[in-house]
């Protein structure tokens, strides 16, 4: 706990009229060279999947037995799967689905709860009490299983499991901007903004959200890759994305039946993209952390 | 006491609601379930007798009605795939769950703890630098992942770890059934060779469920540690003489390890959600792969039931963490 | 007879954009058994100053230059090894706010009998009788009721009082007092400097006032040191400074007290601290001043002796040209 007395914190604070000498935040991004890292990774992933039928090398539904089961060479990277088909096109081509569930559902989950959370938050009463419970008795289920449960009883599509991985999130989503907006609504720019005669609506959406979301920015970049592992989770189980869409869980799943027989390409190089990509995700997430939050700043 | 009882009554509503999540997962969403019980052969009429029988003619809040009370009376329905009722196949498999889910706990704090506190204690060290790239990797690794590729290397290559059969070695009868835990009951029953078989089959899943949730727990003990050295009242102990590693191992770490406690509902709340994979990874006949095996014949009995008992766990679990975070915090017990 | 000669010290804080000098060639001594106050505006580097003594300074802080001689030693050369022994037996600090300073989670009686026990190698039953016997001498009502109690429990002013029976605990020849008086209630303070009065006759520790409040200052201290964004400017007895300050910032702080007796307006202090980022050269108070020179803006003035314990550190005064008041 830092007080006033702490040496560190009164001696090394700069008196306010020197704070326009310090860098404007975004600068700071380049300092940060491991953001940056997980920055364009996410971009040159989101590239290859975009472009993925003019950049794979060859068609990633194409099967051909007479070349199945290879290992990496030189003409196939990753491999062939049981089926001849190579694994470096159908692990460039399954980054679209890997991609886009996780965005939609964060998005969907961020702009419901968000708003929700906003209203509720400024608003009060009993509706606000009533959400708050039914948000209660959605997080008190693991997050993963709810997803389970979810996309088992609606069935394995992918409008299905953005559905699933967007419910177990907007929960989140919706009391942290609820906190934030019992916080900011009693600030005296929400007052003036009462004064002037603005209405409810414009008061909570363009006056006060826009300053609860900073955090909810972090939370929504590390979200981003906890969907995908959810995803590629319920891929595996059987309860998501089923072939013959290429998505990475459901080819580790895949790749984990060949492992038996030695054929550790197939399960390792699927696995390993999720990794990435959760991983950049993260990195941006603890990034946009830093930056947004003064007081994490310095404590690495 | 009053704590206690406020505690223990707030459960009530969150389990209430959990149920309704649970009852309108089972049957108000799309799909029949008179459909799947009637099977693939049933004429018309006789599925229009299994809804009627299964009481999905009648209003919603009677339909509830009768689900509680089929709760409470353990009626969970049947299995479609085993034939039993899911409550029996339940029971039979939930100690395999648990002995996993206690054992990846036990590997989560072993690891974990230590590593939050020496990653504190030698901020920016070389131990720090690798625990925090091994916190941040971790985290993005799938358990499914990392459990193959835990086989591939222990087992298939290296040839140290057994084969991921399940809970015993071919042939190595389980010892006599107290708990239903392996491990224990072969202590003691004084079996050893079941004990050496079933921890060594336990070992891995182990592993790899619990290096997985680690890492919100090793961050969090960390980030606790961090800010405890950074506190006035560990200066002032400085400051009257008291040599640095009692103060850090002694007045810290008793400081850090209290909200560390809360952590445990969520460390447990991971595991009990990572566990249906990691099972299914390594065929562990727990009630998570009970629960998976029966999405293959499209029966949807047993996952509802496993979603309904690990919510419940989890309540229960973060009931505990917080009766017990509340005897030792002075603050709240002498509030 | 100096306990404490702290010469020409220099502590930086290392930031993103430079380092900060917090302390710039501070001089002053503590003599055995007086109570000095150390006064100066908020960011004057006090505290700084009787951390950097205790070696207590968080990161980034760090004791560029000078020297800290404690009887003898000179502390700023000290590792941690050395310096820990010391620490509570022979320099004690009662930090600011008292309740932050104690453990939440153990009760305070331990947290004293545990010093006592670290140095006075005394058994737990021992201890714990020594521990009421702090508590009593400190004014806490009821020891043994008390000892089993948490932070959260008690007053601010009893939590102060604890923090006081801590340092105190091992016996120590120099007391840090690190702006004990501020947050509490008037009359609480008043019982607190009562306090350290007492226990100054009783135990003959040297006391170093941390404050920023004049009234505790005339009201128990033998000497005061004017500190002024990191650099001492005047050390002088205390009845000397408040009646004949001779520092053009001491003769503002002292014309800046309201009194009863006069009916004066009250003169602030133009201009605020300068930044200590990259502070100006020379004599800090400078830009402040009414009768600074170029001598004054380019060269910093060294504290210089002048009627008997009197120092001053300003060309000006030097010059003549700082009138009298």
């Amino acid at each position: 706990m830092k007080t006033s007395s702490d040496p560190l914190v009164s001696a090394s604070r700069p008196p306010p009229a020197e704070r326009g000498v310090r860098a404007p935040r975004w600068r700071r991004l380049r300092r940060d060279p491991v953001t940056l890292a997980g920055l364009c990774a996410i971009l040159l992933i989101a590239l290859a999947a975009a472009l993925a039928p003019w950049v794979t090398p060859f068609d990633p539904d194409d099967t051909n037995p007479e070349i199945a089961l290879q290992p990496p060479s030189l003409s196939h990277p990753l491999g062939t799967d049981l089926y001849g088909r190579d694994q470096l096109s159908r692990v460039v081509a399954a980054a679209r689905i890997d991609l886009l569930v996780p965005l939609c559902a964060t998005a969907i989950a961020f702009a419901i709860g968000a708003s929700v959370g906003a209203v509720g938050g400024y608003v009060g009463g009993w509706a606000d009490q009533v959400v708050m419970r039914i948000v209660d008795a959605v997080m008190a289920f693991p997050a993963f299983v709810l997803a389970m449960g979810i996309t088992a009883a609606l069935g394995n599509t992918v409008a299905n499991v953005v559905t699933a991985i967007a419910v177990t999130q907007l929960p989140g989503y919706l009391r942290l901007v609820r906190a934030e907006m019992l916080r900011v609504r009693e600030m005296e720019y929400a007052e003036a903004a009462r004064t002037v005669g603005n209405p409810t609506w414009r008061i909570v959406f363009v006056h006060l959200l826009p300053n609860c979301l900073p955090p909810v920015i972090v939370q929504a970049s590390l979200a981003m890759g906890f969907a995908l592992l959810t995803m590629a989770a319920l891929s595996f189980i059987g309860l998501g994305i089923a072939p013959p869409a290429s998505e990475w869980g459901a080819m580790t799943a895949e790749g984990a039946d060949q492992m038996v027989s030695g054929e550790w390409w197939l399960f390792l190089f699927p696995g390993l993209a999720i990794v990435v990509t959760v991983l950049a995700f993260n990195l941006i997430g603890d990034g946009l952390r830093d930056m947004l939050d003064p007081r994490m700043r310095g404590v690495r | 006491m009053g704590f206690l009882l406020r505690r223990v009554v707030l459960v009530v509503p969150t389990l209430f609601g959990v149920t309704v999540i649970s009852f309108c997962l089972t049957y108000l969403l799309p799909g029949n379930p008179a459909l799947v019980k009637a099977g693939p052969l049933a004429t018309p009429e006789y599925i229009r007798e299994t809804e009627r029988q299964m009481g999905l003619d009648r209003p919603w809040p009677v339909q509830y009605a009768r689900y509680i009370g089929g709760l409470l009376r353990g009626d969970l329905g049947e299995s479609a795939s085993t034939g039993r009722p899911v409550l029996d196949d339940f029971v039979q498999r939930l100690p395999a769950t648990l002995e996993l889910t206690f054992a990846s706990l036990v590997v989560a704090l072993a690891a974990g703890i230590p590593l939050g506190i020496v990653s504190a204690v030698h901020r920016n060290s070389p131990i720090d630098h690798i625990g925090r790239v091994i916190g941040v990797a971790g985290v993005a690794m799938p358990s499914f992942w990392t459990g193959l590729l835990l086989i591939f290397v222990f087992f298939y290559k290296l040839g140290i770890a057994p084969a991921p059969l399940g809970r015993l070695g071919a042939g190595i009868a389980p010892p006599i059934h107290i708990t239903g835990l392996y491990v224990l009951d072969s202590l003691l029953t004084a079996n050893r060779t079941a004990l050496v078989s079933s921890l060594r089959q336990l070992a891995l899943p182990a592993v790899t469920l619990g290096i997985s949730v680690m890492a919100p727990l090793t961050r969090m003990v960390r980030a606790t540690m961090l800010e405890i050295l950074q506190s006035d009242y560990i200066l002032a102990a400085r400051a009257a003489g008291l040599p640095a590693h009692r103060i850090v191992y002694g007045d810290a770490l008793r400081n850090a390890l209290i909200p560390t406690v809360t952590m445990l509902g969520i460390v447990f709340g991971f595991l009990m959600a990572g566990n249906a994979v990691v099972e299914s990874v390594f065929a562990w006949p727990g009630i998570g792969n009970y629960a998976v095996t029966a999405l293959m014949t499209k029966d949807s009995g047993p996952i509802q039931s496993f979603v309904l008992f690990v919510a419940v766990m989890y309540v229960l679990v973060n009931l505990a963490v917080d009766l017990v975070y509340g005897l030792i915090d002075p603050r709240i017990r002498f509030g | 007879m100096s306990l404490l000669e702290i010469e020409d010290l220099a502590v930086h804080f290392a930031t993103e954009d430079g380092p900060v000098e917090a302390v710039d060639g501070v001089t002053l001594d503590v003599r055995a058994g007086e109570i000095l106050g150390l006064v100066g505006e908020s960011g004057s580097g006090k505290s700084v100053t009787a951390f950097a003594a205790l070696r207590l300074l968080r990161q980034p802080g760090r004791i560029v230059g000078g020297a800290v001689r404690f009887d003898g030693t000179d502390l700023a050369v000290l590792d941690d090894a050395a310096m820990t022994p010391m620490r509570g037996a022979r320099l004690a600090l009662v930090p600011q706010s008292p309740r932050t300073s104690l453990n939440p989670v153990i009760p305070i009686g331990w947290q004293i009998a545990r010093v006592l026990r670290h140095h006075a190698g005394l058994d737990a039953a021992q201890a714990r009788r020594r521990t009421y016997d702090a508590l009593r001498e400190v004014g806490i009502p009821e020891p043994k009721r008390s000892y089993g109690q948490y932070a959260h429990q008690l007053s601010g002013g009893m939590c102060q009082r604890v923090m006081i029976a801590m340092a105190l605990a091992a016996g120590p020849q120099l007391l840090f007092a690190d702006e004990p008086t501020t947050g509490l209630d008037v009359s609480i303070a008043a019982r607190i400097l009562d306090l350290f009065r007492e226990l100054r006759a009783r135990t003959a520790a040297a006391i170093v006032l941390i404050t920023h409040d004049l009234g505790a200052v005339a009201s128990i201290c033998d000497r005061v040191a004017v500190m002024h964004a990191g650099q001492v400017v005047e050390i002088a007895p205390v009845r000397d400074l408040f009646r004949h300050p001779v520092h053009p910032y001491t003769q503002a702080l002292v014309r800046s007290i309201p009194r009863l007796d006069r009916d004066e307006p009250i003169v602030a202090i133009p201009g605020s601290v300068p930044a200590l980022l990259r502070p100006p050269p020379g004599c800090r108070y400078a830009g402040r001043c009414n009768w600074r020179s170029d001598e004054c803006c380019g060269t910093r003035p060294a504290l210089r002796k002048r009627e008997d314990d009197r120092r001053v550190a300003c060309f000006g005064v030097e010059a003549g040209r700082v009138p009298a008041i």
